[in-house]
């Protein structure tokens, strides 16, 4: 995939493009740049110590086994890292995917110069994935039977989570190598890679909507296991639309921030995360009114006052999701980053409740069954959000990646 | 099904009461796992007058087989043997020797020619024309062949008959080597062990008698109804092998306690027979090698009987001990402990706080914006 535009010898990297003719069709595209700047801050610093604090408690894992870190059970042998390191950063490494989805099937190239940025997050969200599954593994070292057919299981809906989610890592590298092979100045490999681009292109697609909709089957399979509020033969249809939203959301959560982290000028981006902002509020309210409806036509929405816990969860998970379905109705919320930014965050928070209650509070394996993290199995998940975080930071800062117009960083 | 003629008839011929005479019969049709109702059809079978000639040939072997056989406890079974079939040829059991027993299997199998059952003991020897083992001026090699040509079932019984057995060892000085490979491509029945379980071959021979046909045989000619299930399969110490207890030497722990023999070299996982289902000797449980702790040494399987040392591991065919074990009392979890929940709401509250101070930020610039700038 391309990031610059085909005149890439022109020198445009310092241009201040107008934030009113930025968003027009056609009009040339800033070329990604690196953010450059020190690495070592105090942000980076707190980073690193969460991911020594991770990996004191992962040498104890590898070392004793998974029970003397975590909580989980035979009756809950998924616990958070699983859901959260697997089925929520997925979810949340969704960007590139929803990017894809605008860009190249909607063939819409004004979000083009998102896309880079939001294929970082996924290249890390998916590849740290990957890996906290091998640490969740009990028998890790079986874990390259994924990749070999002879082992394939091709009746397994788990085998079809793993294999797309092993796949789409190698597909995303490809689709993310652009980015170094350009800064490592291997031109002859990059031009090879572009012609046959869009067969990764179509893969990264495909691959991403095949298992984020798996990831609800997997719930299907549980039946009557997970709470009516919850189960329901369409969560295939509400991951899918879920991790979209995700997708959308996460991108505005990565402008705003590396606006304000990095002290950038975002003006020209912001018309197209308002549109943005629009995509989400259409596809959410796809997503709730599939949800409710289906809710009230199984007859299971009387639960939510007799589920105690349960109820309170689903609850402050359908608030979060509605709230930014109210706050993007208004044009003119879309057009304010800080709106943009909140609705963002309380639509992520909503899905994650989602993935959470789905997976582990709606579950119900049998009386006597417990499952609530160990601090450990917590400091282990944060360990591994901070390594996508610092990888995000070091990447930006030493990659082309972010569109290049900010004066303040880029002209140094 | 019987009148009480042929139960008088049996109760004269064979010195026996009916009742365990039918007892007998239900053992042996229990024995092939034939349907409810065979018993009667083996109960009139070998009751008929004409009862078939039989033709028992020794060459390399101990006689354990015969001896084996003459343990067979089910009521007075050698009477059995000798009154239900007509023996007109077997060295051990004759009270006459030299030419004339010879010349009473000459005369036997010219007067049933083509009716005979052939059973043979022992291995026979093929090196230098099979001189290692001659009777009567003949070798075993001459013998073997001249007496199968009319039989119409060839039974070899014993491992050294069924493949060549012990005197087949490697180096094998004198060639020794199994019926069926000699009379191939005649079928031959094989019934190995060392000795063979004495039902086995009863079994088979009353099912000839019975059904005018063989049992049905696996690839090495060795019938299903015996020789389907592996030892493992049926081992009353299984148990312990599938929960990890081995035996690791004679005598030890384990081994007092009746623990899985496995590790001693039992080749039970790899040995096909029926003895810890049907036993040795109508004497109860444990009557058997396993039963009274002495591993397998898989004498029904060539390759691996008499020629795969003794305490060398089985090559597991179907079952493999599990990787880990499940515990008596199953932990069923913890719920939350004050750690977790302090660690989750610090995380929960830290994320919510940055989120909302950031979009607070963000709001008063674009305030700021607004209201300077942009103006």
């Amino acid at each position: 995939m391309t990031m610059t535009t085909s005149t890439g010898d022109t020198p445009m990297v310092n241009h201040p493009i107008p934030s009113e003719v930025a968003n027009r069709n056609r009009k040339p595209k800033p070329r990604a740049t690196a953010l450059g700047g020190s690495l070592v801050s105090p942000v980076t610093i707190a980073l690193a110590a969460l991911i020594g604090i991770a990996l004191f408690f992962l040498a104890q894992r590898f070392t004793y086994g998974l029970g003397a870190v975590t909580n989980i059970n035979n009756g809950y042998p998924w616990g958070i890292w699983v859901v959260w390191d697997v089925v929520i950063a997925t979810g949340f490494a969704c960007g590139g995917y929803a990017m894809a989805l605008v860009v190249y099937i909607l063939n819409k190239g004004e979000y083009h110069h998102l896309v880079r940025p939001a294929l970082t997050a996924s290249v890390f969200g998916y590849s740290l994935g990957g890996l906290s599954v091998l640490i969740d593994l009990g028998r890790y070292w079986n874990f390259w039977h994924i990749l070999s057919p002879s082992y394939a299981q091709t009746g397994s809906v788990m085998f079809e989570v793993a294999a797309c989610i092993s796949l789409y890592v190698l597909v995303l590298w490809v689709e993310f190598s652009p980015t170094f092979l350009e800064h490592l100045g291997m031109t002859g490999v990059r031009k090879a890679l572009n012609k046959v681009m869009f067969v990764f292109i179509g893969l990264g697609v495909l691959l991403p909507t095949m298992h984020q909709s798996s990831l609800g089957s997997m719930l299907v399979v549980y039946g009557y296991q997970i709470h009516p509020l919850w189960q329901t033969p369409l969560l295939p249809l509400l991951f899918l639309l879920s991790a979209v939203c995700m997708g959308y959301a996460i991108v505005i959560v990565e402008a705003a921030v590396a606006a304000v982290g990095f002290k950038r000028d975002i003006a020209d981006e912001l018309p197209l995360l308002s549109k943005l902002g629009k995509i989400i509020m259409g596809v959410l309210a796809a997503f709730l009114i599939i949800r409710f409806g289906d809710l009230i036509v199984r007859g299971a929405v009387f639960k939510v006052f007799t589920s105690g816990i349960k109820s309170l969860m689903f609850v402050i998970e359908m608030a979060a999701l509605v709230y930014p379905v109210v706050v993007l109705s208004n044009p003119a919320n879309r057009a304010r980053l800080s709106k943009l930014l909140a609705a963002a965050m309380s639509m992520l928070t909503g899905a994650v409740l989602y993935r959470i209650d789905a997976f582990l509070v709606a579950y119900d394996t049998g009386p006597g069954w417990h499952y609530f993290p160990s601090a450990p199995e917590i400091l282990v998940t944060i360990g591994v959000i901070a390594v996508e975080v610092l990888a995000y930071i070091v990447f930006v800062r030493k990659f082309p990646i972010l569109p290049g117009h900010s004066t303040s960083t880029a002209a140094e | 099904m019987y009148d009480t003629e042929i139960s008088r008839e049996i109760a004269n011929r064979f010195n026996l009461e009916r009742r365990d005479f039918l007892k007998f019969c239900a053992a042996m049709a229990a024995t092939m796992g034939l349907p409810k109702g065979a018993e009667a059809e083996i109960a009139k079978a070998i009751t008929a007058k004409e009862r078939p000639s039989v033709i028992w040939l020794h060459f390399q072997e101990c006689t354990g087989c015969t001896e084996s056989m003459l343990r067979a406890e089910h009521p007075t079974i050698e009477k059995l043997i000798l009154e239900i079939i007509s023996l007109d040829y077997h060295e051990t059991l004759f009270a006459a020797a030299g030419h004339q027993v010879e010349a009473a299997r000459e005369a036997a199998m010219k007067k049933n020619w083509g009716k005979y059952v052939l059973v043979v003991e022992g291995a026979i020897p093929v090196k230098n024309d099979g001189i290692f083992c001659k009777i009567g001026g003949k070798t075993a090699l001459q013998l073997v062949k001249e007496c199968a040509e009319g039989a119409a079932a060839v039974i070899a019984i014993g491992s050294c008959a069924s493949w060549g057995g012990m005197p087949s060892t490697p180096p094998n000085p004198t060639g020794s080597t199994g019926v069926p490979e000699i009379l191939a491509p005649k079928p031959v029945v094989t019934i190995p062990g060392c000795p063979p379980n004495p039902y086995n071959f009863l079994s088979t021979v009353v099912h000839f008698l019975t059904f005018g046909a063989l049992p049905a045989v696996d690839d090495k000619g060795r019938p299903k109804f015996a020789y389907s299930r592996l030892i493992h399969e049926n081992c009353e110490r299984r148990a312990h092998f599938d929960a990890g207890r081995f035996a690791l030497e004679f005598g030890d722990e384990g081994h007092r306690k009746g623990y899985c023999l496995y590790k001693l070299g039992c080749k039970g996982p790899e040995t096909y027979a029926n003895c810890p289902a049907i036993l040795f000797n109508d004497v109860g449980s444990g009557s058997w090698p396993v039963g009274t702790g002495h591993p397998c040494i898989g004498c029904t399987e060539k390759h691996i009987g008499f020629e795969k040392p003794i305490h060398a591991l089985a090559e597991l065919q179907n079952q493999r001990p599990p990787v880990g074990y499940a515990r008596v009392v199953e932990e069923q979890g913890t719920g939350a402990t004050l750690g977790a929940i302090a660690t989750v709401a610090a995380v929960g509250g830290l994320a919510i706080g940055a989120g909302s101070k950031l979009v607070g930020n963000l709001g008063k610039s674009e305030d700021n914006q607004g209201s300077g700038k942009q103006g």
